[in-house]
């Protein structure tokens, strides 16, 4: 499967901090067809550190996504765009300040998942997708997803948020803070400025390497490294965390480190109200999963969305799922998912396209070509 | 002598099909693999939900399209809404619960009618196994060892039918099965499975 990254510009976005951003960039992929009724658009979310390259050779879900996959490209069109924030050709504390010509950095506007949301939302308006079949993802995915699902009902069929939260944990926010303490100890963080020169690298290093650690389970450790050594004076998990922090150095920006994480723990779905009267009267149909060995998001925080969602007869489906991968399970407990997934999808595609009640919505412009290089769009 | 069909093998499945009024909202309690759920669907175009326990049922229920709940139903019934289904299915599993009364009184909050369906042990095979051997009854409606059975409750139709006297629970279709036939005649006695269609009457 080839895949290009496509960037499309919007003239400005409404930050939820009361910054207008302006101009804003987005990256994203897309795989498979829009059908001619632009029913079958599914937009897949990335978790934390994931990119716009979800499917193919490198995807970050490429063993979910594809032809006859759980996400089948041979049925469904489906987006995926970098995070606002982000520093994989989406708009962040790496992009320049047009006001300023210099990065923005740490004077990069504050953004929340809400945000992330709103441009994710006038991606799909410009790609011409009144509604879209669903909106899936995990970890901050599964926020995205949830956020969908609250802000836009009208415009998403169905939401799969999995492993994930309503809100962040104490402790969930604790490691984030961890991380973000470890890249601003590093003194080439410079207050963030430091564009151009060398980047805090020990700094990223050791926030990813806190980051692998929770996102595996006590179980795939000990199956992993056990107590083996890579040398005489080092573990093998000690030298697989220094090589993980090692390479996520190359590929990610500390600052976008920072901003995402706060992002992510300043969530709370339940600041706007109880998720109960967040949920009362959407029509949206829900597939939650969390993973038994998930620790970091433990299943107590998919049943309280749960409970929420059958409180108030939402249609919602449920179910902790048996892995041993811990958080990443949702990225490599891929039988466990497919067929669920699949099945999940394939229903809630009959009932939208036999269901009589379609919203209204305005026309839509033209669908955008895929794998366009570079696209710019007006504000829609 | 009426015939009684099967879904997916079961006979219960069969009778619960003919009680459900088409294009109706229904949840399933202890649904299994979905396929009952999945059947109404395609078949009467109902508005279905599912709970069940084990996760690998849950897994299959999902695939098949089913909207299910992994949990167990005894406290999952109680998160709905009142009466926000049609029908409130629970089909062979009665007499696992540990607190059937109170299971049946929420079926009754959150639903119109209950569907229930559960083995006799009043049958007579089970009366003569028990009278004979003087052990717990094993029999192919009690497959199992009193070490390892699921069953917890033991109750017969004529347990049922009392029961719903004393909470005033109107019986609105009782269907009695024995092997493929329907029975009427001593169902307490010759009936393998009991159907009850229960609604609750609020009487001044």
């Amino acid at each position: 499967m080839i895949t290009e990254v496509a960037t499309c510009t919007f003239d400005s976005l409404d930050l939820d901090c009361g910054v207008t951003l302006a101009p804003v960039e987005v990256a994203y992929e897309t795989y498979g067809e829009l059908n001619a009724e632009r029913t079958n658009a599914i937009l897949i979310v990335h978790a934390f550190s994931g990119d716009a390259h979800a499917a193919g050779e490198g995807g970050w879900w490429s063993n979910m996504i594809g032809p006859g996959l759980a996400f089948d490209t041979d049925r469904y069109l489906v987006i995926c765009a970098n995070a606002l924030g982000g520093c994989r050709g989406t708009t962040g504390p790496g992009s320049l300040n047009p006001a300023t010509g210099q990065p923005w950095a740490m004077s990069f506007p504050v953004v929340t998942i809400a945000d992330m949301v709103r441009l994710q939302k006038k991606l799909i308006d410009h790609l011409g997708i009144p509604r879209l079949l669903a909106v899936a993802g995990g970890s901050m995915g599964g926020m995205q997803a949830l956020e969908w699902a609250v802000s836009y009902p009208e415009h998403v069929a169905a939401a799969l948020p999995i492993a994930t939260t309503a809100r962040h944990s104490a402790q969930q926010i604790a490691f984030n803070e961890v991380g973000r303490q470890a890249i601003m100890a590093d003194p080439d963080w410079n207050g963030g400025d430091y564009y151009g020169r060398k980047p805090p690298g020990r700094g990223l290093g050791v926030a990813r390497m806190v980051g692998h650690i929770t996102y595996m389970s006590d179980d795939s450790m000990r199956e992993k490294f056990g107590r083996r050594l890579r040398r005489p004076d080092q573990f093998e998990v000690e030298s697989y965390l220094t090589y993980r922090g090692y390479k996520f150095v190359d590929r990610f920006d500390a600052n976008s480190y920072i901003y995402i994480t706060r992002a992510m723990d300043s969530f709370d779905l339940t600041q706007r109200g109880t998720l109960s009267m967040l949920f009362n009267g959407i029509n949206v149909r829900f597939l939650v999963l969390s993973f038994t060995s998930d620790w970091l998001y433990p299943s107590y925080q998919s049943l309280e969305i749960v409970s929420a969602l059958r409180g108030r007869n939402c249609d919602v489906a449920y179910c902790n799922l048996e892995t041993r991968y811990g958080h990443d399970s949702f990225l490599v407990e891929v039988e466990e998912q497919t067929a669920l997934v699949r099945g999940f999808l394939a229903s809630t595609f009959k009932e939208t396209t036999a269901a009589k009640h379609k919203p209204a919505a305005p026309a839509p412009p033209k669908p955008a070509h895929k794998h366009a290089r570079k696209e710019t769009a007006s504000r829609a | 002598m009426k015939i009684v069909r099967e879904i997916y093998g079961r006979r219960d499945y069969a009778i619960i099909g003919e009680l459900v009024e088409p294009g109706t909202r229904v949840l399933d309690l202890g649904c299994g693999e979905g396929e009952l759920l999945a059947w109404l669907k395609e078949n009467k175009d109902v508005d279905g939900r599912g709970v069940e326990l084990t996760a690998a049922r849950v897994q299959k229920a999902i695939a098949r399209g089913v909207s299910v709940y992994q949990g167990d139903l005894e406290s999952a019934v109680g998160d709905y809404p009142d009466q926000v289904f049609d029908y409130v299915i629970l089909s062979q599993t009665l007499q696992e619960t540990r607190d059937p009364r109170g299971v049946l009184r929420s079926m009754l909050r959150v639903g119109k009618h209950a569907i229930v369906a559960f083995p006799n042990f009043g049958h007579y095979s089970v009366r003569l196994a028990h009278l004979f051997s003087g052990q717990s009854p094993r029999n192919k409606l009690f497959p199992y060892d009193w070490f390892d059975s699921p069953n917890i409750h033991f109750l017969t139709i004529r347990d049922f039918e009392l029961l719903a006297a004393r909470e005033r629970w109107r019986v609105e279709r009782r269907i009695f099965i024995a092997g493929q036939r329907q029975v009427s005649l001593f169902p307490n006695l010759l009936a393998e499975i009991g159907v009850f269609l229960v609604s609750a009457t609020y009487q001044p």
